[in-house]
Formats: C-alpha cells, structure tokens, sequence
C-alpha cells in the first residue's frame, strides 16, 4: 500500500483505534486535513478555539482511559493549545497531538504562521516529535502512541511540516507491530522484596491511614485497590485527582484530604503511624506544609514514576512499579498471610476518626435563604445518583471545583473530570465535551463559575453543532470566588480585580448557541431546574444558579499550615 | 556537593535542549556541560557537574532518566573516575615573561601551541584543580583570554557506560 504522509496520518489513526479527534485546521494541517476528508474510520469534532480541541481531547481520554487525539495547524494553531497540553501534563493524561508545521525548506525563516512548536511544548509534554522524513511518519505515530499511554501516560506532540504530507508523494506504508525504544523502558512490576516489606509494614500498624491519587484512576486499579482496602479494614482517603477510585459511599472511606479535605481525613494523616500513598505525588495543596506532614508515619509509597519517589517527603518503602501490577501482588501476600493487625488496636483508631468526623466539617448554612452553591453540589449528587444513569461531572477551578469534590459521592473511577495539578480555569466545559462524545448515553454535568466559564465559553457552539447535551451547572457569584476568598481571609479585604463586572445574561447567551438556558435565584427553584434539566435529555441545558456572593470553602488549611492546623467554618470552630 | 553525571542520549535534535530546559525548568545547578557524539552516532555522550544536596542530586538523576531521549544514566562521583578538562588560554608573554611563562608551562606539563611576538597560546589539560592552579601561578594580568572545555569523565575499572 502506498500512502503519502496526510494518509498515513490517518491509517495511523485507525490502526490505533481511534475514532474521534478534537481539531481546527489551517494552511500547515491542509494536506492532512484533505485526507481526513476523504476517509470516514475517523470523526473530527471543529472545535472553536484549539484550546477547547486539548480540553475535549483531554476529557475523552480522562472519562475512556483512551488517548485523546488533537489535530491543529502550525503557529497560533499550536500554541492555542499550550494551556491544554500543559494541563494534561500535570495530570500525567494520555494525549496525541498533531501540529502542522510550516514546510521543511521554510524553517528557521520566521515564516508565515511558523513557530518553535517542539521548542514552546518541550518543558509541558511527556515527549515530542518533529517529523523530517516521510519515511519516519508512520514509526513515529505508533511511537507517540506508545510513549502517551505507557508508563506515566502524558502528552505527546508530533509536529509534520507540510512537505511531509504532500498528497503527490506517496511512499509504501508500513505500520511498527511493536514499539521497541533504548531509551524508554516504563517499570511494570514491583520489586517483590518491597511488597513484602510493604505488606509487613501494613500488618504492623495500630493507626494506619491509605492515601491515594490519580495513579489508582489511570492505572485501572480501582478493583484492586477496594480490595485491598476492604481487606485490610482501614481508613482511605483520596486526593482531587483520584476522588472515584474508591467508593466515596463506602464507611471506609473518610472524604478528600489536602488543603480543602475533610478534617477526620486531614487529621488521620497527620496522627498515622503507617501511610500507604498509592500513585500519589505529595501535591503542595495534599501535603500543607511539608514540616508538619506526617510526623508520626512510616510511608509505603507505590508509584510508576520513581521521579515521585521522595521528591517532597522522604519515603521508607518505594514500590516503583504499574500501581494495579503492585496492588495485585501485595494482595497475594496478604492473602497468602494469616497476619493482621491486632483489631481491637485498629477499632480504637476508627473511633478517633469517628470522633473527628463528628465535628461536621462539611456544614453550611442549610437555613440561609439565598442559594448556598453546596447544596446545589448536594441536590446533584443526590438527584443524579437516583437517576439510576451513568454521571460524570467535569469541572473548571475554584471554589465550585472544591464544593463539586467535597460534596459530590463519586463511586466509579473516571467520573470526575477536572484540571488537579495546572488548576486550568475554561478546561469544564470543552472537557464536558469530550466526556460526551465518548458517553453519549451517560449524563455529563459541568459544575463551573461565571469567571471560568467564561475562558472557554465558544464551545457552546461546537456542542450544538455536535448536538453534545451536557448540563452546565454555572454557581454564579459574580466573584472570582476563590480569589475573593484568599482576599478576604489574607488581604484584609481588598478585592482586588475579583470581581467580574457586566457579566452576560447567561440564560440569553446560551439560547443564543441554540441551547436552553435557565436563571434560578430562589433557593427554592433548584431541585425543580436541576430534575428538569436532566430530563430533558436531547439539549444542552445552561443552570445559571444565582449563588450566595459570600459563601468561603471550608474547612481549610492555610498555605504554609500542617494538616493539624485546619480552619473550619467559623461557626464551627473548634474551641 | 559535587556531582558529575555522564549519560548517554539519542543523538538527535532537541536532546540536549531537553536535558538544558530540565535544569533550567527545575532551578537545579550547571556547573559545566559538555556532549559529543559517540562511537555509535546514534548516540551522545554528556557531562554535566552539577551541585546539590544528596536528595536534590538524586531527583536530578531520576528527572534525567525520566526523559525519553536518555538511554544511560550514571554519577561518577559515585565511584573511582578520571575527570579531565581541557583549557585553551592566551597568555601575555613579552621580554622576561616568555622564559617564566615556559618554564610554567613544563611544571604543568601544558603544550604551547601558538606563539607570537607577544603572546603564547597554551593548551592544558587535567582536572579543575589543576587548571585552576596554573591560572593562580600565571597571575590576572597577564591571562589574554581563557576557554574551557568543561569536564569530561568516566569510571576507573570495569564499570562501562554504554549501551
């Protein structure tokens, strides 16, 4: 078979089993683009901004486990996409980009729409491309491929000169069965001396505490982790990037940990003896102050990238290796062992975690009357878990992004979708898109903010043409809210530049998209609009909740404060 | 304290910009770096001195393994190695000073590889002390210009760093 390179690019597509691809096209990516034209294994979604493309892409891959796939033009067209290849770096997510780039002969000639694109992405994806050989095309397609999704899935950029993809040039295809690389070999199996060090360790503590992150989700260990969790009986706790990976439902779970986590959860890590941090990298916003993080704790830390490996906090027992490789073999060793903790000992430790439970940390004002986001966040969950459907619920940044991860029970890995480590505001609603696509029978919620919405607001109209019916839950405060609220608690209330003034009727804006758009102000119209806008089932409906303008996330952990030193709500505070 | 880190990479465009940017990325310390290519001209050949405490040495070593490009990885520092550099200098030498700069040269065991009226080029090579020492015995004044190679290195014995 003989394929030039634009065909090439898209029998690579097919042959990596990809059906969907998030892209805009300009004078670099028109070769590539006319092949996709004429093939049908591979549907491209127009976006309106090629960061939304990197967004939805990053949604699809986050919701499916699949790489997302981006296809965009050279110059402005990759360096929109900057934000979202960065955002996916810092989440560790499995991407495919592909950038055209100028022609061979014209680099280094600054010209028209020619950009370093290999030069801007390096510092932000796991590795990148730039193709200079025809011949090379195919083998570096299969290679992106392999290096996006194994090990620590990240970001990969392929840039194509336009040369490259002349449609007169045709050489014959050939596609890698395997990819066979010197230099990359991602650690699959743990080093079995650790695990049972590991599992000795686990055996002996009398206040153990587990403590996972986003490996658990991109490592399908979910199965193993409740396992083992269950098996052992005690505490977990997750971090935002791995809310899902076990059942917030289950009383073995004690909510979120960090800087906005539950206060039994921050205070069980600080006063454990044994931590078990799975696929977890010891986040500034999960650890507070590094002086204060766990003094009383040995730490078993199981992770695929030894990069993580007491990078920040000093671990005892490393484990580098596929966190679902390691779980399994660790519940070998258990299974295979008669040795437990003594359970009287672990019953007194659950009791002090009861005891810390039992200051409420998550309580709001039920009684107020204007609308507390939470118990928007509340009704949601509590509406959605009813709906007897599959939910996921994408998020932008701020203090909805913390509401939506304190108060909403996810059960299943990959339902919550949301920007962990870049904090990407704009990154909800395009990657709502993605989740769609990919589950177009499942419900899809973005919980944002009026500021963030805005920031990608033009996928409105990707999502009517697509027809992608997606709830946009919008907690409108007029205030960047987390912002305001650093401000009013560290800034003796200097709003500065928080507050987001002529602000678009967000009902309008979006029956203008052709969508629905609904205000609500009352409290009391809340269940009503949300029961509403998940039955109507074949539009996308825009909830422009009216919130509570004052309303602070707690409970908190100020920057540079331990895990002891939590704030709760001031009519909770603990005497 | 000082490290110095040998690795080996794919030679291609872009692997060091990519080692480069993770020091820079990461504020960790460059104290020298030098690359060529190797027998294998698939490969290079890098060595960076670098300057940290254990921990941060150890993330260097691991964010360095970390990228796709390096196939190798090893600190030198860590056993017993030959560090080498190599040291081009011009040297002001008129009258009197041509017969001292000479005999320096000799105790150094350097090779003067230019001459004019009044200079000397001097080629020198040896470990930083060493080049340092025959900077000290020389003086400022009469130092022209000075350029260095950066240290090179590699393992005593039957430790191999190749793929």
């Amino acid at each position: 078979m003989e394929l030039s390179g634009g065909e090439i690019v898209m029998e690579a597509l097919k042959r990596e089993g990809v059906e969907h691809i998030f892209g805009y096209p300009g004078g670099a990516a028109l070769h590539i683009y006319d092949a996709l034209y004429q093939q049908d294994a591979v549907e491209h979604i127009l976006v309106r901004h090629e960061q939304g493309a990197v967004h939805a892409a990053d949604g699809y891959a986050r919701s499916t486990g699949k790489p997302g796939v981006v296809l965009v033009t050279s110059g402005p067209g990759i360096t929109n996409c900057v934000t979202g290849i960065a955002t996916a770096h810092m989440d560790s997510i499995p991407l495919v980009v592909l950038s055209g780039q100028v022609p061979t002969r014209a680099i280094g000639s600054d010209a028209f729409q020619e950009c370093d694109a290999t030069g801007i992405t390096r510092p932000c994806v796991k590795h990148n491309f730039m193709v200079t050989r025809l011949e090379d095309l195919a083998a570096t397609m299969r290679k992106a491929f392999y290096v996006a999704t194994s090990g620590r899935p990240g970001p990969v950029v392929i840039d194509i000169p336009k040369d490259i993809t002349a449609p007169n040039i045709k050489i014959p295809f050939r596609y890698p069965e395997k990819v066979e690389m010197r230099s990359y070999n991602p650690t699959v199996k743990g080093h079995p001396g650790q695990i049972r060090k590991a599992v000795d360790l686990l055996i002996s503590a009398q206040r153990p505490m587990i403590y996972t992150g986003g490996g658990v989700i991109l490592s399908e260990a979910s199965e193993e982790l409740t396992t083992l969790t269950r098996e052992l009986g005690y505490p977990i706790t997750n971090t935002l990037m791995g809310l899902g990976a076990y059942p917030a439902t289950d009383p073995q779970f004690v909510g979120m940990l960090g800087m906005h986590g539950t206060y039994e959860a921050n205070m069980a890590m600080h006063e454990c003896d044994v931590l078990l941090a799975i696929g977890a990298r010891f986040d500034d916003r999960v650890t507070g102050e590094l002086e204060h993080f766990c003094p009383h704790a040995r730490i078993i830390h199981i992770d695929v990238d030894p990069a993580s490996i007491s990078k920040t906090v000093h671990v005892d027992v490393p484990i580098v290796g596929d966190v679902r490789h390691v779980l399994r073999d660790m519940i070998a060793v258990l299974t295979a062992s008669d040795r437990r903790a003594d359970p009287q000992v672990i019953e007194t430790w659950w009791e002090q975690i009861h005891r810390w439970a039992a200051t409420d940390c998550l309580w709001y004002d039920r009684e107020s009357s204007l609308i507390k986001p939470q118990y928007v966040i509340e009704k949601i969950n509590e509406l959605t878990h009813a709906s007897g459907r599959d939910t996921y619920v994408t998020s932008d940044v701020g203090q909805h992004q913390m509401w939506a991860a304190q108060f909403y029970q996810f059960d299943k890995p990959r339902r919550w979708i949301n920007s962990g480590g870049l904090g990407t505001m704009g990154f909800g609603l395009p990657a709502a898109m993605g989740v769609k696509l990919a589950h177009p029978e499942s419900d899809v919620i973005c919980v944002t903010g009026e500021a963030s919405i805005q920031m990608c607001i033009q996928e409105l109209s990707t999502m009517k043409q697509y027809d992608l019916p997606v709830i946009v839950a919008n907690l409108n405060n007029r205030y960047m809210g987390m912002v305001r609220q650093w401000q009013e608690f560290f800034y003796s209330k200097r709003y500065s530049h928080s507050y987001v003034d002529a602000l678009p009727d967000f009902k309008a804006l979006a029956e203008s998209y052709g969508h629905v758009g609904v205000r609500v102000d009352k409290q009391g119209d809340v269940e009503g609009a949300i029961r509403e806008a998940l039955a109507n089932r074949d539009r996308l409906t825009f909830l422009d909740f009216i919130t509570d303008q004052t309303e602070n996330v707690y409970p908190m952990i100020a920057a540079g404060k331990g895990h002891h030193e939590m704030h709760l709500a001031s009519e909770r505070e603990l005497a | 304290m000082r490290h110095i880190i040998s690795l080996l990479l794919e030679n291609e465009s872009g692997a060091l910009s990519r080692v480069a940017g993770l020091f820079s990325a990461r504020g960790y310390n460059i104290e020298s770096l030098t690359v060529a290519p190797t027998a294998d001209r698939s490969l290079s050949r890098m060595t960076i001195v670098t300057t940290g405490t254990d921990e941060v040495v150890e993330q260097i070593t691991k964010q360095l393994n970390k990228l796709v490009d390096v196939v190798r990885l090893t600190d030198l520092t860590e056993s017993a190695h030959v560090e080498r550099e190599m040291m081009l200098i011009k040297i002001r030498a008129e009258g009197s000073q041509r017969d001292e700069i000479r005999s320096l040269v000799e105790i150094f065991r350097g090779r003067i590889v230019d001459v004019t009226e009044k200079s000397y080029i001097v080629e020198m090579t040896g470990d930083g002390a060493k080049i340092d020492a025959f900077m000290n015995a020389l003086g400022e004044h009469s130092v022209l210009e000075v350029v260095r190679s950066g240290t090179t290195g590699i393992a005593r014995g039957e430790k191999i760093l190749r793929y």
